[in-house]
């Protein structure tokens, strides 16, 4: 593990030029590609040691942003949005159909770690509201039978993997 | 009411040119704006751009004749123009649908700029919110630097600008200028202090112009038409047009181009085709969540820089998020209220410390324990936020609550009834 990991974090900075100027796209393209979908705390090790900057900077930047993750999470991110028009359009019946498709609350990932369900702000997708977005796309308009087509799809996605 | 229809300005070749294709935004006009540019000069452009009055788009309202002119003062062997694409107010999402519809105007607006300012490296910052449009803004990069438009020496002119992407990574702070230079440098997205701005010393301590997606399509379609034709839309005091989000509890949310001037009423009745299901209208915000909260009393009040100062607050962002009788009050505001406790990047006090102590008075408000002293308390601290903060996240937060609190005095009556009973 520890090997595979060494490997890929060097083909990345490599890839950066080993500057840290370039942290950002370097943590997301490793955070891509790693198992449990996050920096883990011996990534960020090792992308302190190769950038030459210090392990607290990589901890501080893997936690300010949110599409950053410290902890491990699922192959698939629920996000629901709780801003402003999407709680006007009560996103709180897309919060239970999700809960109960998933079979976990907001903030957990399923067992098998296919799925973790958060809350995000504002995805920009209000004229859609209320707005869910699963990995990098987005979707509104949903009904009970949609949310579990939609889980079904993204569930036979992952099986396939 | 009469008739209110939206204008296709800035928007013009929506829908009008396969968006992913530069042969077809050339087919459509696209970069003769540019040619005009490399014909005549920068300075007539820069006039142009002056004359039209237009102010940027991303909440400042700064005059962008004035911010290029100022910026091409700046002596550097290295400058940036950085497009402002973290669009992170929530209930906006109008540059969304220049950067799908019309990404080649945003990029030509890049180009024009950076040639009238002498910047020869750009980057278009867009939110990580946006990964799905991300490929195809590489792609519209990836096609104007195959016919010349980027790169060395631009077609023929003697000028070369190099352009790319960079994806933020989830932080409402970075649509500020400094945030957004620290989160390029790979550092988390916390604001510096100015003076230096960062014009002067921004990305790399280079001088870097951060400008808004939506002012940099607006200077093509300017030089395009001509100031006068922008200027035939709109007020003296706020010319041209202006891209919306609408959205929230009515008919048709979208984005939708206004000239400055229509009445909120006119846009949620007329544009956006009235209050869903008919339901009574409440109150809306405008231009984000740092934007004011408007009553539907006064939807009669002009979209406009002016009319929304006078009401103590701003066009910001173009958001309109409409809330029926359905929403109370205080609960939309904890809503707000718990995106800036999440997004306050904790450098400053004022704005770190002044979400935790409204958080803990919203959460007395929602469990029903709130008194008059919360009241006060509540005052005091948006008082000290919105006059002592670092930057404009912190000191324009309170314009939700201020405008709240002074157009719904009675929401917050209940305060004192809490404190009466307290005492019984």
């Amino acid at each position: 593990m520890s090997k595979e990991l060494e490997l890929l974090t060097d083909q990345v900075c490599a890839g950066y030029g080993y500057d840290p100027v370039n942290l950002l796209p370097i943590l997301q393209e490793i955070q891509q590609r790693s198992e449990g979908n996050y920096i883990s705390e011996e990534a960020a090790r090792i992308i302190a040691r190769k950038l030459n900057i210090t392990e607290s900077r990589v901890y501080d930047v893997v936690t300010y942003f949110s599409a950053l993750s410290a902890v491990p999470r699922g192959d698939v991110i629920v996000q629901i949005c709780n801003s402003t028009t999407c709680s006007i359009c009560d996103n709180r019946e897309l919060v239970t159909w999700f809960e109960d498709e998933l079979g976990v609350k907001v903030g957990e990932t399923t067992p098998d770690n296919k799925f973790t369900l958060i809350y995000t702000h504002c995805i920009g997708a209000c004229d859609i509201a209320p707005a869910v977005r699963i990995n990098h796309d987005v979707y509104g308009g949903l009904t009970r039978e949609k949310v579990r087509e939609l889980v079904a799809s993204y569930r036979a996605k992952e099986a396939v993997k | 009411m009469k008739q209110v229809h939206e204008v296709h300005f800035i928007t013009e070749l929506f829908g009008k040119y396969d968006g992913s294709s530069l042969q077809s935004y050339l087919e459509a006009g696209g970069f003769k704006p540019l040619q005009q540019l490399l014909a005549g000069g920068s300075e007539k452009i820069l006039k142009e751009i002056d004359e039209s009055g237009l102010q940027g788009r991303g909440g400042a309202a700064y005059p962008t004749g004035r911010k290029l002119r100022q910026f091409l003062s700046e002596k550097a062997p290295r400058k940036f123009v950085v497009c402002n694409a973290d669009e992170g107010e929530p209930g906006t999402f109008k540059d969304r649908e220049l950067l799908r519809r019309n990404i080649y105007q945003v990029i030509e607006g890049m180009i024009i700029t950076a040639v009238c300012t002498q910047a020869g490296e750009g980057i278009i910052y867009v939110r990580e919110e946006y990964t799905n449009i991300h490929d195809h803004i590489e792609q519209a990069i990836e096609s104007c630097y195959q016919h010349n438009y980027l790169g060395k020496n631009i077609l023929g002119s003697g000028f070369s600008f190099e352009l790319r992407l960079f994806s933020g990574a989830g932080s409402y702070v970075c649509g500020e200028g400094f945030a957004m230079c620290e989160s390029m440098e790979g550092k988390s997205g916390r604001p510096r202090t100015k003076p230096p701005y960062v014009k002067q010393a921004g990305f790399l301590n280079l001088p870097t112009l951060v400008i808004n997606t939506e002012t940099l399509s607006a200077i093509v379609s300017i030089i395009r038409h001509g100031a006068h034709e922008f200027r035939k839309y709109g007020t003296a005091e706020s010319p041209g047009t202006k891209l919306i989000s609408v959205s929230g509890k009515v008919e048709r949310p979208g984005v939708y181009e206004i000239p400055f001037g229509l009445t909120i009423n006119e846009i949620v009745n007329g544009l956006a085709g009235g209050m869903k299901n008919g339901k009574k209208g409440n109150f809306v915000q405008i231009g984000g969540a740092s934007g004011g909260i408007l009553p539907a009393r006064l939807w009669d009040t002009k979209y406009t820089y002016e009319d929304f100062s006078r009401a103590g607050m701003s066009v910001g962002s173009g958001a309109i998020v409409v809330a029926d009788t359905e929403t109370k009050l205080l609960d939309y505001l904890k809503v707000v209220q718990d995106f800036f406790n999440h997004e306050s990047c904790g450098k400053c006090t004022p704005c770190r410390e002044g979400n935790r102590q409204l958080r803990i008075i919203f959460d007395k408000i929602a469990a029903g324990t709130a008194t008059a002293e919360d009241f006060y308390r509540m005052e005091i601290v948006l008082d000290v936020m919105g006059s002592t903060s670092l930057c404009g996240s912190g000191k324009t937060e309170v314009v939700p609550f201020n405008t709240a609190i002074k157009y719904f005095p009675e929401e917050f009556a209940v305060f004192a009834e809490f404190e009466k009973r307290a005492v019984i």
